[in-house]
């Protein structure tokens, strides 16, 4: 469909947490694809994986979890300039404080946190811990790969702070954390994510923490600026609606195992996963009738120490089969043109146990 | 923030009335004055006083005034500089405590930076290398030293350098220069002795400092704006120099306000123990001997270094966080 | 997978109806060092209850003739079973520094028996007995299992009888800290306004005194011809004067918080009095927290007590606390001479040690949301 290769490949990725009561798979097998300049939609309830999955991709999973297999294929640049060339590289093979992979985080995958309040410093200026950034990564600005002045940072995160929409940049560069709204603060999270001028941007539930009328703004935003910077963007969330606004292609996790992935029309207009299905019924609409109560999926969240054997989904669904999805775990397959389902209903191939 | 400072600056002086009165009421509490512990010590070694020379010494040392007149006449004194006169050592006051106070003074910020100095990197070492051998080690170390009475750290101390290696580690000059003027010769041997004293002192808050640190630095560590610094690029050790330790410095520095006050009133046991020309033994000299003057100028002193540790404590925390800085 | 769901849920179930104590002394069992500390508090407290059950003899005996005697070590094995003994000790005087010079004797053995008889004592001032858990087995024998002092004293005694006054003091001074902290935080925190302006300025007061100064000149000013008991009882006083203020602190943060929680709204709508909230709703949820506070303030109470006793202006001789025997160790030639008296100081060490491991422990346990 697209010619164009993948930007970021992510390969059968599994990540387990060795704790005390037990091995916890958090990631349990996740593929998929993001391609350049695409906005991917990663969708889960707390707990499925999505930010196990970001962390993983940065290489930030902390102790006692690691990236036991697996592959994170990421075409990173050799130069900063647009002649420069391309190169693979397996970000899971790659150590997680080594040189390489540092230059890669935030120059090439950037991260707009979950939480603007405390995912900035609150004893360092905004402007100081973008300044950083960018003086980090300075030859994303120069080509001559000459290290960046303090001063040029502070101009280029003015100018920023302008693109973003903040009002009053040369000021605001200069304030706390804490002295910002917080419409403003994700807007400076924005701004610090994009000044390296980053081709994958990886937004971990950015609109959660703000107020309705902020959250609009700031992806509006975001659909502004990635259509002015050509960035490619991993937008991970439990909100439906703002994946149907946002992403292209969607991916849908439960219990760190892909449920189902496809184009975001085809994944709300023909979802095929009983999971996927349950979670459009369950989105209140404007059209439904009133005084109805609102579907909801039955049974609760499993703890992660007790994941179900078989299909993970297979308590709570109302098509299960009983023999095949309470033993063995679908596998993720083509049942459609462009979409994938890991689900018995629609083949009978199984991962090995 | 500036207010409040402000406003501790202008309750010093009511503060230090306020003491004055409680000290005063402590130091002639004992029965009996001066005079009294004067004459059992003397009738002790064989000697022996008249009445009427009592009597005059008495009445010279204004001891047969009311305590209120006794009191005021030792404030008029103080607001004019006067730390009035020793009974016992017939010297004035500000004489005998002078130097002695230096030196105090000197001792508890020695005792104060090699805490900080042996602390912070202990307790950023343990948080970011929890549970391995060194983190164990510092743990046991830590536990020991907070278990250890100074006193006894001092004696153990002076125990074995006394029985090992023949050594006397007690005073803080060598004989040649105990009673020398003060001398870039004198200042160096001073060096040379202090900072085994001022370790002792400093033992017991150096382990629940870098226990401090250590916790703080936990916390902070799993802060999101540490995973934000980390997604930029920054290296490890830079990024934890540079964010968490940062803020794991705010609570260990609202630490000063107790601390460097302990340390000042701590240095009293050390010092006795290991006869360190310090106010502390005099004090404890003066309380016996119930020579209430000496005895309630220290301790007014002692407060009065409190009550700027406290002020100390409270403007640095204000100086490094923002926070606290820009409220109001 | 089937099999082990319903075992689970049990387990849940035990945890979900388990009381508030049950789940602090589940969790504080996991701490092994906090546990085996608590054991050894518990024998410390043991001591205290009868510290002449444990002596070998009179700690008020001495003989100038038996003076700083080494440590006699007890040996448990002798003639192929068990057999305790210790060695004998002869004495020469040395002609040079005329000092009792004494050496082991390994084979003069003086046998050391359980259960033995030895000097008459009380029982909590209740019933006389002679019987004392450790002594030689013939009675006019005297051993020195920690050493003697320099007026022929036995350590050991002294020391069962030091630990009675030193583990004591600690208590009693944390106890009276924790009914004054409570109940002045509690007020302050409670019923806010004028009541708590006053005692927030007291506490502040207090806490800008230069502790060890003010409290040596405070038991300075105790008249000198005091019984041993008003002196203990004025020290206590003294010690605890200071360390209510950080618990009165505490209780005041945990009472204005509380104050705004649902569920004090919520039995105050429902009815309840007072008296029913402070002490059935709001009390118990920091409970634990206070006891854990409180075992962290007595060690810091031992120490204080130890510091006082050891210049002289603390519990005075003839009172025996651990302060009070490290009186011995204060001169270094003595020390070169007899490093044993520093034994007392181990004691204090361990029994700090073990009250911080403890209380460690029940701070983490008693921490509702750990876990």
């Amino acid at each position: 469909m697209n010619p164009a290769p993948p930007l970021l490949s992510v390969r059968d990725l599994h990540v387990s947490f060795a704790m005390d009561e037990g091995l916890v798979r958090a990631v349990d097998g996740a593929s998929f694809d993001v391609l350049p300049g695409q906005t991917v939609g990663i969708v889960g309830e707390s707990g499925c994986g999505k930010s196990v999955t970001m962390k993983a991709i940065l290489q930030l999973v902390e102790q006692p979890g690691r990236i036991a297999s697996g592959e994170i294929l990421f075409r990173r640049r050799t130069g900063p300039a647009a002649t420069d060339g391309e190169e693979v590289v397996d970000l899971a093979r790659l150590p997680s404080r080594g040189v390489e992979m540092r230059a890669i985080r935030g120059a090439e995958i950037a991260l707009i946190p979950q939480e603007p309040m405390a995912a900035f410093s609150p004893v360092h200026t905004v402007g100081d811990q973008i300044v950083e950034a960018l003086q980090l990564h300075g030859r994303q600005w120069r080509t001559d790969g000459g290290p960046l002045s303090r001063k040029d940072a502070r101009q280029i995160t003015v100018d920023l702070f302008r693109d973003v929409g903040i009002s009053m940049p040369e000021q605001r560069i200069d304030a706390y954390s804490w002295q910002l709204s917080g419409g403003l603060r994700q807007r400076a999270m924005i701004a610090m994510a994009l000044s390296c001028k980053p081709r994958l941007l990886i937004a971990d539930e950015p609109t959660t923490a703000i107020d309705v009328t902020t959250q609009a703004q700031v992806l509006g935003l975001l659909r502004e600026l990635q259509r002015k910077y050509g960035t490619a963007i991993i937008f991970i969330t439990h909100d439906l609606g703002v994946i149907a606004q946002m992403a292209s292609y969607v991916v849908v996790m439960y219990l760190g195992r892909i449920m189902e992935e496809g184009p975001v029309d085809d994944i709300f207009h023909a979802p095929k996963h009983p999971y996927t299905r349950a979670l459009l019924r369950s989105i209140p609409s404007l059209y439904g009738r009133a005084r109805v109560a609102l579907p909801v999926i039955t049974g609760s969240l499993p703890h992660p120490f007790n994941r179900p054997a078989g299909c993970p989904f297979h308590p709570r669904c109302g098509d299960v089969i009983p023999g095949m999805c309470t033993t063995r775990v679908p596998s993720l397959q083509n049942i459609a043109a462009r979409q994938q389902a890991s689900c018995f209903l629609y083949h009978d191939k199984a991962d090995p146990a | 923030m500036t207010r409040y400072i402000i406003q501790r600056l202008l309750l010093l002086p009511f503060l230090l009335v306020l003491f004055s009165i409680v000290v005063f009421a402590i130091v002639q509490a004992p029965p009996g004055d001066f005079l009294t512990a004067y004459v059992a010590t003397l009738a002790s070694s064989g000697s022996s006083i008249s009445a009427e020379h009592i009597a005059a010494l008495r009445h010279e040392y204004g001891l047969d005034q009311p305590m209120a007149v006794q009191y005021l006449r030792w404030m008029q004194n103080l607001l004019s500089g006067n730390l009035g006169l020793s009974l016992e050592y017939q010297r004035p006051n500000a004489e005998l405590i002078g130097e002695q106070l230096t030196l105090t003074i000197a001792l508890a910020l020695l005792s104060f930076v090699l805490t900080w100095v042996i602390a912070v990197p202990a307790g950023i070492y343990s948080a970011t290398h929890q549970r391995s051998f060194f983190d164990y080690l510092f743990t046991v170390i830590n536990y020991v030293g907070v278990a250890t009475p100074n006193f006894l750290l001092a004696l153990v101390l002076m125990w074995l350098a006394f029985a090992y290696f023949d050594v006397g580690i007690t005073g803080l000059f060598s004989s040649e220069y105990a009673n020398a003027p003060w001398s870039l010769g004198r200042v160096i041997d001073l060096l040379k002795h202090i900072w085994l004293p001022a370790l002792v002192l400093g033992i017991a808050g150096t382990a629940r400092l870098s226990r401090v640190m250590r916790a703080n630095l936990l916390d902070e560590l799993n802060k999101p704006y540490v995973m934000t610094a980390r997604a930029k690029g920054l290296s490890e050790w830079r990024l934890v120099l540079r964010y968490p330790v940062r803020l794991a410095f705010n609570p260990l520095v609202s630490t000063i306000g107790w601390y460097l006050p302990a340390l000042f009133s701590g240095s009293l046991i050390v010092a006795t123990v290991m006869n360190l020309p310090n106010i502390g033994p005099l004090l404890l000299r003066a309380l016996v001997n119930q020579d209430m003057y000496l005895a309630g100028s220290i301790l007014l002193i002692y407060c009065f270094l409190t009550i700027i540790g406290t002020l100390i404590s409270d403007v640095l925390l204000a100086w490094i966080d923002p926070r606290i800085r820009m409220e109001n | 997978m089937v099999a082990v769901a319903p075992d689970t849920s049990a387990a849940e179930d035990r945890v979900s109806v388990a009381s508030n104590w049950t789940l602090v002394w589940w969790r504080f069992r996991k701490h092994r060092l906090a546990l085996f500390s608590a054991g050894i508090l518990i024998c410390l407290y043991a001591v205290v209850i009868a510290p002449d059950f444990f002596s070998t003899q009179d700690p008020e005996l001495t003989d100038a003739r038996q003076a700083f005697i080494p440590v006699q070590t007890l040996h448990l094995f002798d003639e192929g079973g068990f057999k305790p003994w210790v060695p004998g000790i002869v004495g020469k005087r040395n002609s040079v520094t005329l000092r009792m010079e004494w050496t082991t004797d390994p084979a003069r053995k003086a046998y050391v028996g359980f259960f033995v008889q030895g000097y008459p004592y009380r029982i909590l001032g209740l019933f006389e007995t002679r019987t004392h858990l450790i002594g030689p087995v013939e009675a006019n024998q005297r051993i020195f299992l920690l050493g003697s002092d320099r007026l022929g004293r036995d350590q050991w005694s002294r020391i069962m009888h030091g630990t009675q006054t030193s583990m004591t003091i600690g208590l009693v001074a944390v106890t009276l800290s924790v009914l004054l902290g409570v109940l002045l935080g509690g007020i302050s925190g409670y019923y806010g306004g004028l009541p708590d302006q006053i005692i927030q300025r007291m506490i502040e007061l207090l806490q800008s005194v230069p502790t060890i100064p003010i409290w040596l000149a405070l038991s300075a000013a105790l008249p000198r011809d005091w019984t041993p008991q008003q002196v203990f009882f004025a020290i206590t006083v003294i010690l605890s004067l200071v360390g209510w203020t950080t618990l009165g602190r505490e209780v005041r943060g945990r009472f204005l918080a509380l104050r705004e929680e649902d569920f004090v709204l919520a039995a105050d709508l429902a009815g309840a009095s007072r008296t029913r909230i402070i002490m059935r709703h709001m009390v118990p949820t920091f409970l634990s927290h206070i006891i854990a506070t409180s075992s962290l303030a007595i060690p810091v109470m031992i120490i204080n007590e130890t510091s006082l006793s050891f210049l002289g202006l603390g519990i005075r001789p003839p009172a025996i606390s651990w302060g009070v025997l490290l009186q011995e160790a204060q001169n270094i030639q003595t020390l070169a001479l007899a490093p044993w008296l520093l034994i007392p100081g181990l004691l204090v060490i361990v029994a700090v040690l073990a009250f911080n491991l403890v209380g460690d422990g029940l701070r983490d346990a008693s921490d509702p949301y750990s876990h």
